[in-house]
Formats: structure tokens, sequence, C-alpha cells
């Protein structure tokens, strides 16, 4: 998030830098171009507006934006507790908000499995009280709040650092309550970083594969979300995974593109 | 310490490189062939992981200076990689479809051979909480029921089975392996999942096999072919003879596999 500022005058590296960043590039580009090439234009309108591809869109853009509102409502508050206060054992419990970042995510799947499924820690208490998380959306919601939250949680943290607390100290000099400063200084401060971290657990939230397989199942429009229609499709009609994997590359250039625009812009 | 961490660096991505546009060549590769270090490389449809791992240490200790390595994975995958360059030895698909792909870009070194038969099987928690004990109680109302998607073997063979017996199953999942059937069956997410019988031999006592006679319905052929591109395909035509010799028939029939039809 926080780049130093380049001196226009002297950029100070050294000429063979290049070529291993210019590798670098081509190795993140190249795989995406070749998509590219692969695909059927002529059929594209038509793979991906086909039943299960819309269905699978759908479900994607639903559940993610679910996850992501739930990403926000336990996430903030993590955030504040994490950059705002100073106790024991405060980077012990940020380095475990943040294991879902570094977990593959099917061993989160199938962590959530023995939590929430229906032999699970929680899972025979939810399905006494008539709330089968199992082969369900919620799973597939629950499954994408894992690993979009700590997204969310590192990268407001760092935001709420940034800005430090001048604006705080002053208006609670000034009589106003804690709520209120949150309200009224705190969150308005950190408004643009909180929407590219919102963002971010967006785009991870769509990503999710791993951990909603092993957890939710695959069922069209009730957990088959794009990234495992696009497995699905790799064995029937391979032309459709490359269509759809096409879909979810120019939503990710549009929010990479956003959030860089937006956070920019904010900072410039 | 510096000028040896960018040598190892160096060294990893050269490594790297050639690896990379090995693969992309699809070229044998002449460190396999030369010397008396070898390796065989066998493409398994992923239901013959437990068998074939062991047929592969009979083949080492037959072949000494010989290794054989496996890529389990689903057969269409697995076809899709041989058809792209991949360099295997030998091909052996859970269906004939995925192997018709490889002999009909002319890849196969001699005619497909089927060396084994597998069929559906219920497979249950062992509690059996569904209290299931027929195929038509796999679509009971409220049943947690787990198949493989249509477009998958198993899927396949679960779709033949529907149509000929008329019961019509509404899952709760569609899963993408065989294995990932069994493992929600093995959690104990789902009250049934349809699966191989192999596979329930595989899983022990992590759950309950039941038979239903109409899975006759729907057989899987297992076929297996030498691939002519192989670096090593003389050694893969061995191992395939091994598959289909006595012995591996042996392997074969005790994990669960049912006799190649004639």
């Amino acid at each position: 998030m926080t780049t130093t500022r380049r001196d226009p005058e002297y950029s100070g590296l050294p000429r063979w830098v290049f070529v291993p960043a210019a590798l670098g590039m081509v190795f993140v580009v190249l795989p995406l171009f070749a998509l590219t090439t692969r695909l059927d234009w002529s059929r594209f309108g038509e793979l991906v507006t086909s039943e299960s591809s819309l269905a699978a869109l759908r479900l994607s853009l639903q559940t993610s934006l679910a996850s992501t509102a739930l990403c926000l409502l336990l996430g903030v508050p993590m955030a504040l507790v994490l950059a705002r206060r100073d106790f024991p054992g405060r980077q012990v419990l940020r380095s475990l908000a943040l294991l879902p970042l570094v977990l593959p995510p099917v061993v989160g799947g199938i962590a959530l499995l023995y939590t929430f499924g229906r032999r699970g820690l929680l899972g025979q208490t939810l399905f006494l009280l008539g709330v089968p998380i199992a082969f369900s959306t919620a799973a597939v919601v629950l499954a994408q709040t894992f690993v979009a939250l700590p997204f969310l949680v590192v990268s407001l943290e760092g935001t709420l650092r940034s800005v430090g607390q001048r604006y705080e100290r002053v208006a609670a000099t000034l009589g106003a309550g804690p709520s209120t400063v949150l309200r009224t200084i705190t969150l308005p401060l950190v408004l643009p970083g909180l929407a590219s971290a919102a963002v971010l657990s967006f785009a991870r939230a769509l990503g999710e594969f791993g951990a909603t397989i092993t957890f939710a199942g695959s069922l069209q429009g009730i957990t088959r979300t794009l990234p495992l229609e696009i497995y699905l499709q790799q064995v029937e009609d391979p032309d459709a995974a490359i269509a759809l994997s096409l879909v979810l590359v120019v939503v990710a250039v549009l929010i990479t593109v956003a959030t860089t625009n937006y956070s920019e812009r904010a900072r410039g | 310490m510096h000028t040896r961490h960018g040598a190892a660096l160096a060294a990893t991505l050269l490594a790297a490189t050639l690896a990379l546009t090995g693969c992309g060549s699809g070229q044998p590769s002449a460190s396999s062939s030369a010397g008396s270090a070898k390796t065989v490389t066998i493409f398994a449809a992923a239901s013959m992981k437990t068998t074939f791992t062991s047929l592969g240490k009979t083949f080492e200790a037959s072949h000494p200076g010989v290794t054989v390595t496996f890529n389990f994975a689903g057969s269409q995958a697995l076809a899709d990689q041989i058809t792209q360059g991949a360099p295997a030895d030998a091909f052996a698909s859970a269906n004939d479809a995925n192997m018709a792909t490889v002999t009909s870009a002319g890849l196969n070194a001699g005619e497909s051979k089927q060396y084994a038969t597998n069929q559906l099987e219920i497979a249950v928690p062992p509690d059996n909480p569904a209290k299931i004990a027929a195929f038509a109680d796999l679509a009971k109302p409220g049943i947690k029921l787990v198949i493989c998607a249509p477009a998958v073997p198993c899927g396949a063979a679960t779709v033949k089975v529907e149509q000929a017996t008329g019961v019509t199953l509404t899952p709760v999942s569609e899963e993408q392996a065989v294995t990932d059937v069994l493992a929600k069956v093995q959690a104990g997410e789902a009250d049934a999942g349809l699966v191989y019988r192999t596979d329930v031999i595989a899983a022990k006592d992590s759950v309950k096999g039941i038979e239903f006679a109409e899975s006759a319905k729907a057989i899987n052929n297992n076929t297996i072919v030498a691939l002519k591109n192989g670096p090593q395909a003389a050694l893969g035509q061995e191992f395939v003879d091994l598959v289909l010799s006595a012995e591996g028939q042996k392997v074969l029939a005790n994990a669960g596999f049912g006799a190649p039809a004639k």
C-alpha cells in the first residue's frame, strides 16, 4: 500500500535488474496471453451465457458480495483492535488472524469441514438448531470469508497505522466519545483504504476454489461457483473453461486497475 | 554468503528453464536414456493408485536400475496431457472414451488392451445413518447423496445406472473425482456416495460398501497401452505386459477389480 516517492532525477538502478524484471513480467503476462490464443472467439458469447455458466456467475457474485459484507462486519473491528490497542499477545493474535493468508485453501476447507460440518465441532449444534451448513450456499460464503478475511484485516490495519491518531486525539480532547471519534474521524479517514481492502477481499472471495470444493461441494446454482465451474468444464468442454477463465481475468484486471487508481488518487 | 545464494538461485533458475523447455518441446530428455539409470513414466487413472504403485515396486525389483514414476489423475486430464506432448511411456485409462482420445491421435504403440473392469458401489458412513440398503433408497427425500459429475467416468456410469433403473437421483453435490465423493462420505458429511467397488475396498473401515445389482448396467473398462513417443517406450510396453500378466491380474483382483471381459 505504501510506496516511497520516487526521485525523478535519480533512479539508481543497476541495469542488470531490468533483465529478471522483464522476465518476471513475461512470466505473468504470457500465460494470460496464451489463454486468449486458445479461445474460440466465435463461441465466446454462447459459452459464457450458457445456463451453467450464468448460474455459476450469479452464484459467484452473490456469495462474494455476501462474504465481503461478512468480512467488513468482522474484519473492520479486528483491524481496529489490532491497530489501536496494545495488549499482551497481540502479535500472536495477529499472526493467527492472518493464518488463512498463508494456509493452502484446501487445508482451510478441511478445517471448516471439521468445524461446521455435520460431524464437526459446531456442526451438530447448528444441525440441531436447524441450520445445516454442509452442501449449502452458506458453506460457500463461510469458505470465502475464511480465506478473504485476512486480506481485509491486514490491509486495513496498515491504513489505520499510516493515518495515525492525531485527529482522533484532538477530537477526544474536544470531548467526543470513542464511538463518535470512530464514526466521524477514524472511519472517514481510512475510507479509501477500507474501500480497496473490501475490493481485495471481494476478489479473493471470487477466486476461492480449494476451500469451497473441499467444504461446500459442487452443485449447479447452490455451491458451484465460477472457479468450480471452470474446473469442471475443463473436463467437459475445455473451450468453455477457457472462456470463463477469461471472464475472471477481465474481472481481475478491472479490480486491479480500479483499486490502484483509487488508492493513487487518494494518496496524491 | 551473498554470492553463494546468488549462484544457487541462478542454478535453480537455469534448472527451471531447462525443465520448462524440456516439457514444452516434448523431446525425450537425454539424461533418462543415458547410462543404466532409467525412468519409465506411467500415466494412470486415479483409481489405479494402490494397485499400480504396488506393481511398480514389482517392476523395479525385476528391472534393476529402473525407476517407475506415476502420474495418477483423472483419465481425461491424462489423455489431454499425452496428446499435448507430455512424455509418458504407457497410459492406463479408466474408460474407453479417454483411451480413444490417445489412440485416435496415433500415439499408441500397438493396440490398447482391456485389463480390468470396475463397477459402482454405494459407500455409506460405517454407522449408515440414513439406513441405505438398496439403490432406490438413494432417491429417498432428505438423503444427502454425493455423486460424480456426469462429465467424469464415475459420473457417466452413475447416469447409466439411473437410466437403466429409472431412479432419478437428486445429489447435494456432484464432485469432480471419485476420491472427492469418498472423502465426503468418510467425513460423515454425506449419507451416501456412489463410488467404485475398489474405492470401498481401499477405504477399509472408514466406509461401508453396499453392492447393488444394477451396477452391472454400467461397467467401466480399464484399458492400457504403451505409447510410441515415450522416452522409454520399450519399458512402457514391459509394464503393460506386467499388468496383463497373471501376477498383475492377481494384484488387481485383490483390490476388487473385475477380470477383463474378453
